[in-house]
């Protein structure tokens, strides 16, 4: 624990970040390479849905990212208000935006993916409402955020709007579930398991590879962002000044 | 405590009073809202009768939200809120009653002008009185979850516009089991899952959104 | 009267990314009057929300009896009276509605006839039962100034409380100051008018450029 408070401080961490980066950036690249190959060309055509399932392999994983982020970008948000450490906040701004561009693919790929499937781009189904919706927590997180002027403001207001809706998320879950079943009439059957079921080993392991290519390529980002806004926040600290004037020379 | 509680209730009830005219406004808002909607999908009494829970619901979070800037905004412009939050009381409880007095001017209108809308849409007895519950139990919801809003956007440019952003996905739940409730009765279901699943809403509501609207109000006032 | 009964250690403040202060420290005890100097922008009133709770410090500790304010906020509240920039009245409200709240949240037993003669003592005899937004900006700082005298707090914090009074009032207004520090009340305040005590003890904070104490 006491490594990671040393971290704590933007002056450590900047460095670490950028190699951190670094590192997770070319994992990234090179489990994405694997992935996408996987997924084209080794994962068999599916009996059922045909050579269409493949657009599987990017939403799944980013449906998946994109309510994992924002869980960690409600902790990050509470670290940061139990410990008033400046970094905590400045994790969780820097992986909004990341956040709201998984969702987003999620909800497009998943009307991609629904046009062939269930004849329509868009249904009201449960989960697409939800991830609808956990787009505009996104965007509301960010907008707070950029409305603000002060930046520790900033920090603590969207914070706290972070942690308000973790504690909404599931609310909001259930309750459009719910709402689904009792709407939903007999015309869209939108059965979960027609792949799943029916999933080989390779197309579970290039699921895999893809989802670990998008967690490393979210932390890399995340980490770039983080970089960028600690010289903002700290660029009148000392010890920027002086990475400042190194860079110059 | 209690005694707290009354005085900003009657302090901002007090306030309402001498500005009447921002109290009807909200109720106007919500009628109009309301009679838009037959203009716009056309006079058939089915598809309104089918409609009228979902449309009242949603004019009611309108006019609701429509109110949530002036919560705040008014007692922060002339400096009284900085005071609220030097008096010896928990702020959440000052909070409180400022949600409550909040409710009681823009929420129970709604309530109370809601069966009467009811009526132009083709809803009858039981319906009538179910929207009138659901409303009576998911208005102070949303009276309660605007306030972390209208807090976190105290004094920001544009804050109308943002408070909407912030507050309408939270809203969802109240809509979905509130509309639901009526659509329920109004088929011939029971009802009484989801009024029990409002409270619950309600109940949880209010035990945090004071306390988060309260660390809002020391963020935003700072 | 030698106890501290308000410290402040090593307080850092930004606003902004612009450091205002860092390193203050200074203590006062009861039947003291702090008289903060300092150009504009150098953070005074930013000095005096943070000691009030308003602002959140960058760094330091703000310690009340001891102990840290924030562990304690209900009953430093008690002990607190500020008065900033705003009058913090409601405009719509009389002069006796407003001061009328403000005695029921702090929990003391005001009756009618003590704000009357709060208001009576502040010359505003006539405006009792007049809404705020009628007064003169003069007047209304003198409704808000009748606080000092309804509130039995022992930390006053007001920042620039003479501002738009007119001779008389600023008189009485170092009268009621006067008498709060000789009863072992303490007072920390902002302004440009030179304020002398006679009993208790009166103590400068230069802030700007560099930060002194004497």
């Amino acid at each position: 624990m006491f490594n990671l408070f040393k971290f704590a401080s933007p002056a450590t961490f900047y460095p670490l970040a950028g190699r951190l980066a670094m590192g997770f950036g070319i994992a990234s690249a090179i489990l994405l390479a694997i992935g996408l190959y996987m997924s084209f060309f080794v994962a068999p055509t599916d009996y059922k849905q045909g050579e269409g399932y493949r657009i599987m392999f990017i939403h799944v994983p980013a449906a998946w990212m994109s309510m994992l982020i924002y869980v960690v970008m409600a902790c990050w948000a509470a670290a940061g208000m139990i410990w008033h450490t400046r970094l905590s906040s400045m994790m969780a701004s820097s992986l909004a935006p990341t956040g709201a561009m998984f969702t987003f693919i999620a909800l497009w790929t998943g009307a991609l993916w629904g046009k062939p499937m269930w004849g329509a781009w868009w249904v009201w189904d449960a989960r697409l409402t939800s991830e609808l919706i956990l787009l505009f927590l996104y965007i509301g997180f960010m907008a707070l955020e950029s409305a603000i002027d002060d930046p520790r403001r900033a920090a603590r207001a969207s914070g706290l709007l972070a942690l308000v809706g973790v504690v909404n998320v599931p609310i909001i879950y259930y309750s459009v579930q719910w709402w689904n079943t009792l709407h939903q009439g007999s015309s869209i059957k939108i059965v979960d398991g027609g792949v799943e079921s029916s999933m080989s080993e390779i197309m579970v392991w290039t699921l895999l590879v893809m989802t670990f290519a998008c967690w490393f390529y979210t932390i890399a980002v995340a980490l770039c962002r983080v970089r960028s806004i600690i010289l903002e926040r700290e660029a009148n600290t000392s010890w920027v000044k002086e990475l400042l004037q190194g860079a110059k020379s | 405590m209690l005694a707290a509680l009354r005085c900003m209730v009657i302090r901002d009830l007090t306030l309402a009073m001498r500005h009447r005219s921002d109290v009807l406004t909200t109720v106007f808002f919500f009628i109009i809202v309301v009679s838009l909607f037959p203009l716009g999908v056309g006079p058939d009494a089915q598809l309104l009768k089918e409609m009228a829970a979902g449309v009242v619901w949603v004019a009611a979070l309108l006019a609701s939200m429509l109110s949530l800037t002036r919560l705040f905004a008014d007692d922060f412009n002339d400096g009284t809120l900085e005071q609220l939050l030097l008096v010896p009381q928990p702020l959440a409880l000052i909070v409180l009653g400022k949600v409550l007095a909040h409710w009681i001017i823009s929420g129970l209108p709604l309530v109370l002008m809601s069966p009467l809308l009811g009526l132009q849409f083709g809803l009858e007895g039981d319906e009538l009185i179910m929207l009138m519950v659901t409303l009576l139990i998911g208005t102070p919801v949303l009276s309660l979850l605007g306030a972390i809003g209208a807090a976190l956007t105290l004094g920001l440019r544009g804050g109308g516009v943002l408070v909407s952003l912030l507050v309408l996905p939270l809203y969802i739940p109240v809509l979905i089991f509130g509309a639901g409730a009526v659509t329920a009765s109004a088929a011939g279901m029971g009802a009484d899952g989801h009024l029990s699943l409002m409270g619950a809403i309600l109940l949880l509501a209010l035990a945090l959104a004071p306390w988060a609207s309260a660390a809002a109000l020391r963020i935003s006032v700072e | 009267m030698d106890k501290a009964l308000l410290e402040i250690r090593a307080l850092e403040c930004v606003r902004g990314d612009k450091q205002l202060f860092s390193e203050l420290s200074f203590s006062l005890e009861a039947g003291s009057l702090l008289h903060v100097h300092g150009p504009n922008g150098s953070g005074k009133t930013t000095l005096l929300r943070a000691i009030a709770g308003l602002v959140l410090q960058e760094c330091g500790e703000i310690r009340w009896n001891g102990e840290l304010v924030t562990q304690q906020q209900d009953e430093f509240n008690r002990e607190l009276l500020y008065l900033g920039h705003h009058y913090g009245l409601k405009f719509e409200l009389t002069g006796y509605e407003n001061l009328k709240v403000f005695a029921n949240l702090s929990g003391s037993e005001t009756s009618e006839h003590e704000v009357e003669a709060a208001l009576t003592r502040f010359g505003l005899a006539h405006c009792v039962e007049l809404p705020v937004k009628v007064l003169s900006q003069g007047q209304k700082r003198r409704v808000a100034l009748a606080r000092l005298l309804l509130q039995p707090s022992k930390l006053w914090i007001l920042d620039e409380p003479f501002v738009a009074l007119d001779v008389a009032a600023v008189e009485l207004l170092l009268e009621v100051i006067r008498t709060h520090v000789a009863s072992g009340g303490m007072v920390i305040l902002t302004t440009h008018q030179e304020v002398a005590v006679e009993v208790g003890s009166l103590q400068h904070l230069h802030l700007g450029s560099s930060v002194r104490q004497h």
